[in-house]
């Protein structure tokens, strides 16, 4: 079958050319390497080499034609044995290039590939189904702890359980961890499986994903993700992507955790809250539990993940003590968000700290009679879409609560998605309280009225409710 | 391994880092010396006890110990030379010549505050003079130092800069980064290393392969000294070469200062990583304040009574700043959406 020549994009950015002049002529034998034609852009003049063997069977596209776009066919190159006459007008020859021809490899066989060069539609990112929380089987203990020990013994758990997990970062050995969080990991697994890491988060965040890469499962823990700043680049740029980039050769299975947001009075460079940033990241998942149970499930499963995790504390609930189911393995589904409070008037979406500012809230809501339910999303990347839209078409109203900035926020996110999903049955506009738009003061009076407050959710429910 | 004294076990004997011979200071410039660093100290013990009543909050890093290498090193600039630091900063700006006053308001957040209480003890500044922070990320203040320097470069002055930072700071890439575009470019800027052994909990021992941190710009041919920072005479000698190196148009100079924290490294730390005995150890017998005090008793540069006078109108000083930082009001609440542009 003859092969089309296709105008070369000389580019990335090219979408046309002028066809400057045919080196060659109809009739010509052509090897691979030949210079067949010299092409023009505003930029440059460029030759166009063969790729293929055989005869120039026809030129399509005279010389000095201008603005020809790229792709379009201009010669057209028979195989031995071939003629001109096997050239039939309307029936179009095979492209030289390949990948143009191919069918997207999602597409369905059954779909009729449209005639003309119409753009397909995207395909749409498949949903996984996530599994609903384990069952605690009746009877079980459960144990009070504070979410720093939750944390710890996740860790240590995943340690004893897989001898390629070890911990790394800042002060985490020796020190047992700059928030205590680490306390006792350098004691029971030594200092080959917990590492002090001199002040470089560029660094370790790059050597813990180049020691995933080759199949270890580092957790990295950053002091706080304030200093994750310094290594976002290895961690969006080399972590997130590295799966995509080598066609699923080679992906990394890497926690990186750490204090997030806001403490008390450590101002604007230590203060910062990251939801946003990272879930917006493809490849990344995200996790911020706000209660101690969540913790150790679920800090357990970003463990044994295959993918890179952001996993967002807040030492703000360090010392936050919960029941902790006692069983051998308790892990939680990464992406299922959880019903803290049943209610039927208002739904209010949190996870992590503002979970506080939301649970008390709800209780301020009912004592005027509004039952407000409140979902503590856990996981906000992958985000539990379903638990949100489902909550929300029985209540009508949605609050956002989030210590992050409002614009591009989470709660951004979750507004749209109830407006994709739940229009119909909004009987108000979501509305969404975040911490203000400024970098985070010093000063206790102004760090109060940086940071969202109850009184803020309590009058946004109420007025979501018309009340 | 007394801090004070250079640490030549990490030198090759081939290539000693250069050593400033002592120049013995005028009585002038020792009591200025004295009475500078006196009210560092006294600030700083202030903070703390004003710490712990509740009136400062967030991170608070005391820079008691270390009070030789800020007062040295400024005894060595001139009008219009640029200081900037970590976070551990309230003695450089004391140094500087900013009224304690500022710089404790700024401490308990308050409207009179250096930054109207926006900043914090980490981050302070005075444009007046010239100091430019105030920085709490760990190694950040490195490359603006190599900034501003680069400023008096393209300004064509012959202003310096001093860019202080720690043994822990020392391990950021962006420092390295900054060491080699300032030899490349000549840039006016002293890296200041304020070695006090220990980065929170983690001594350089067990952070760096290189100790010797004088040595660190060797690769990027910056010529580097270790440097007696407990005393305030070898500091301002190793200044003055510096600086006088830098103004020359050379390029960058890196001075290690061998010092030491008393204090933790915040008002949270445990402080386990170290014995009581080696603390001691240093402030009974190196402690930069003494040896000055003992000097100008020796030298009798002034009488036991006069420097009794000094101590008490320190603490006056002090008192004063305390005081006003205690009862000046919180900033307008206005102020939270001031700032942000201009
Ligand atoms: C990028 C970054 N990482 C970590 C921290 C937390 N941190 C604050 S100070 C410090 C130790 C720094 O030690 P050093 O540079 O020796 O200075 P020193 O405190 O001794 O003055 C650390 C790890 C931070 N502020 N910034
Ligand atoms: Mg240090």
């Amino acid at each position: 079958m003859p092969t089309n020549i296709l105008m070369p994009a000389l580019s990335p950015t090219m979408e046309k050319g002028n066809l400057a002049k045919w080196l060659k002529k109809e009739g010509d034998a052509i090897k691979s390497g030949d210079i067949i034609a010299e092409i023009e852009t505003d930029k440059a003049t460029m030759e166009v080499e063969a790729s293929d063997e055989g005869t120039l069977g026809k030129i399509l596209i005279a010389e000095g034609t201008q603005d020809v776009a790229v792709n379009t066919p201009i010669a057209v190159i028979l195989n031995d044995g071939e003629d001109a006459s096997s050239i039939k007008a309307g029936e179009p020859a095979a492209s030289q290039k390949a990948a143009e021809s191919a069918p997207p490899a999602a597409a369905k066989a059954e779909a009729p590939a449209p005639k003309e060069e119409k753009s397909a539609p995207a395909p749409q990112a498949p949903a996984t189904p996530v599994a609903a929380d384990p069952d605690i089987p009746e009877g079980t203990e459960m144990v009070t702890m504070t979410m720093r020990e939750a944390l710890r013994d996740a860790m240590a758990e995943e340690m004893r359980r897989d001898g390629d997990v070890f911990v790394m970062g800042e002060e985490v050995a020796e020190y047992q961890g700059a928030y205590k969080v680490t306390q006792g990991l350098l004691q029971e697994f030594g200092d080959k499986r917990v590492i002090d890491t001199p002040i470089t988060e560029h660094g370790f965040a790059g050597l813990g994903t180049g020691a995933a890469l080759a199949g270890l499962k580092p957790i990295v823990e950053f002091m706080t993700f304030n200093f994750a700043m310094q290594a976002i680049d290895q961690i969006i740029n080399s972590a997130a992507k590295t799966l995509y980039m080598s066609g699923g050769q080679m992906g990394c299975s890497i926690v990186f955790r750490g204090p997030n947001g806001a403490a008390s009075r450590v101002a604007a460079q230590h203060s910062q809250d990251y939801a946003s940033w990272y879930s917006n990241i493809p490849g990344l998942r995200v996790i911020s539990p706000s209660t101690a149970a969540d913790a150790k499930g679920l800090l357990k499963a970003a463990i044994r993940d295959p993918n890179p995790v952001i996993f967002l504390e807040n030492e703000m609930l360090y010392g936050h003590s919960g029941q902790v189911p006692k069983l051998d393995d308790f892990v939680l589904p990464i992406g299922k968000a959880k019903i803290a409070r049943a209610g039927k008037d208002v739904t209010i979406i949190s996870w992590s700290n503002g979970m506080n500012y939301a649970l008390k809230a709800a209780d301020e809501l009912a004592k005027d009679g509004i039952e407000a339910e409140v979902i503590d999303l856990r996981t906000l990347k992958p985000m539990d879409t379903d638990t949100i839209i489902a909550s929300v078409k029985k209540t009508g109203r949605a609050v956002t609560v989030e210590e992050g900035w409002a614009q591009s926020g989470v709660g951004a996110e979750i507004a749209m998605r109830i407006m994709e999903h739940a229009f119909d049955y909004l009987d108000a506009p979501v509305a969404r309280i975040t911490g203000k738009e400024v970098p985070m003061p010093y000063a206790a009076n102004l760090e109060k009225l940086a940071l969202p407050s109850v009184a803020e959710v309590v009058e946004a429910a109420k007025a979501v409710c018309y009340r | 391994m007394p801090a004070v004294k250079a640490n030549s076990n990490t030198q090759t004997s081939d290539d000693p880092a250069p050593s400033t011979p002592l120049i013995e200071f005028s009585k002038e410039q020792d009591l200025s010396a004295y009475q500078t660093m006196l009210t560092i100290r006294r600030f700083e013990e202030k903070a703390g006890q004003m710490y712990g009543m509740g009136l400062i909050g967030g991170f608070c890093h005391l820079y008691i110990g270390q009070e030789a290498v800020v007062v040295g090193m400024q005894m060595a600039l001139k009008e219009g030379d640029q200081v900037i630091t970590g976070y551990r900063d309230h003695g450089h700006m004391i140094a500087c010549g900013l009224d304690p006053k500022g710089v404790m308001a700024e401490l308990t957040g308050r409207a009179h505050g250096l930054s109207k209480g926006k900043g914090g003890s980490m981050h302070m500044f005075s444009k007046e003079k010239g100091f430019y922070g105030g920085h709490g990320i760990v190694g950040a203040q490195v490359p603006l130092g190599t900034g501003l320097a680069f400023a008096n470069r393209y300004r064509g002055n012959d202003n310096v800069t001093l860019a202080y930072f720690g043994d822990g700071a020392a391990n950021q890439g962006q420092v390295y980064e900054s060491f080699n575009m300032a030899e490349l470019w000549k840039l006016p800027v002293i890296y200041v290393i304020e070695n006090n052994r220990y980065a929170m909990g983690t001594s350089s021992t067990r952070s760096s392969a290189e100790t010797n941190l004088s040595r660190r710009g060797l690769s990027f041919k910056i010529p580097g000294e270790q440097v007696d920072g407990m005393d305030v005479r070898a500091v301002k000698a190793a200044g003055d070469k510096a600086v006088a190196w830098c103004r020359a148009g050379k390029g960058p100079y890196i001075l290690e200062m061998l010092t030491y924290r008393y204090r933790g490294h915040s008002m949270s730390d445990p402080a386990k990583y170290r014995t009581r005995e080696e603390v001691d150890k240093v402030r009974s017998a190196h402690d930069p304040i003494d040896m000055v005090r003992q000097r100008i008793l020796e030298k009798k540069f002034a009488k036991e009574e006069d420097l009794k006078k000094i101590d008490a109108s320190v603490r006056d000083l002090v008192n004063e700043a305390a005081e006003f930082a205690t009862h000046d009001p919180e900033p307008d609440v206005l102020e939270l959406f001031t700032d942000i542009y201009r």
